[in-house]
């Protein structure tokens, strides 16, 4: 089963490179954009073919490895 | 006095390390990663480089290799542990010291000498050093350090900042922060003062010749409070 996991910078956290980027857009043109965050994407191909324990593992894995709760949030997405 | 000097898979400060720890007196020991014992030792130090080539984030790899544990042991129990650059990184992915480093607030890479201020002298690391500010180096790209403010009260309330960028005289102010940290936070203890993970890297101020004695001072001073 594939599970996937979004992990986003909390709100009050600076994101110079999403501040970066937004610029850059702007710069091409796309002027109506207010703001840029930027986070990571993972895909996680496991053995197990229960969804709630695959999805309690991932969760596990979030937050001991995957996230850094001080700064990140993270949000797995409902595997298929 | 005994010391140890952990290397993992991209570390390059390690041998840096190694010689001004023997310059000033330890027999230091070079562990690797991957092994589960510590040796014996006064003083154990992460030391800088990119360990694991910064995937996923700085020192995050790491903080879980297999020697981690008995340092993170190691320091529970009380002993000297030490984070300097990507060692900093690994101590607050293991959540030894508070906070995280973030992605500096300007996008570079900072190599260049700074000057900090000892924030305090109640500890091993800095009791007795006389002066108040010292020359260090960085080079670093992650050493934006933040933390939440029921941390940083935390922090602040426990006198756990060891030392804050400034200015030749001590002046801690906007200006002198290179990197966008939270008060210009440099270095931080844990709480007991055991632990100390700092972005500057005095081992490479141990030669007069070729950059500055500020870290002979530091050194010749740790080694002193440790016997």
């Amino acid at each position: 089963m594939k599970i996937s996991v979004i992990i986003t910078l909390k709100k009050d956290v600076l994101d110079p490179q999403g501040k970066v980027i937004h610029q850059t857009l702007d710069g091409m043109g796309f002027d109506d954009v207010n703001e840029v965050r930027q986070g990571k994407y993972f895909e996680i191909e496991t053995k197990e073919t229960d969804n709630e324990k695959a999805k309690a593992k991932v969760e596990e894995m979030c937050k001991k490895l995957l996230a850094n709760l001080v700064i990140e949030n993270y949000k797995i997405i409902d595997p298929k | 006095m005994k010391s140890s000097v952990i290397t993992f898979p991209g570390s390059n400060c390690d041998r840096d390390m190694d010689v001004a720890l023997k310059k000033f007196g330890f027999k230091n020991k070079m562990v690797w990663h991957a092994d589960a014992e510590l040796p014996k030792s006064d003083l154990v130090v992460l030391p800088g480089g990119f360990s694991y080539g910064d995937y996923l984030r700085c020192g995050s790899m790491a903080s879980k290799s297999k020697i981690m544990q008995s340092v993170i042991n190691f320091a529970n129990s009380g002993g000297m542990v030490m984070g300097i650059c990507n060692g900093f990184q690994i101590l607050v992915e293991t959540g030894l010291v508070p906070g995280v480093l973030l992605r500096n607030k300007y996008l570079e890479f900072i190599c260049k000498n700074v000057f900090v201020k000892i924030g305090d002298k109640n500890n091993k690391y800095f009791k007795n050093v006389n002066n108040d500010v010292l020359e260090f180096h960085i080079a670093h790209n992650e050493g934006n350090y933040f933390c939440t403010n029921d941390q940083l009260k935390e922090i602040e309330d426990n006198n756990q900042i060891a030392i804050n960028y400034c200015d030749e005289n001590g002046k801690i102010e906007d200006q002198f922060n290179p990197n966008g940290s939270i008060k210009n936070i440099a270095g931080i203890f844990n709480k007991e003062k055991n632990v100390l993970g700092m972005m500057p890297h005095p081992e490479r101020m141990i030669d007069a010749s070729l950059s500055g004695e500020d870290g002979s001072l530091f050194f010749k001073n740790l080694i002193n409070n440790l016997k």
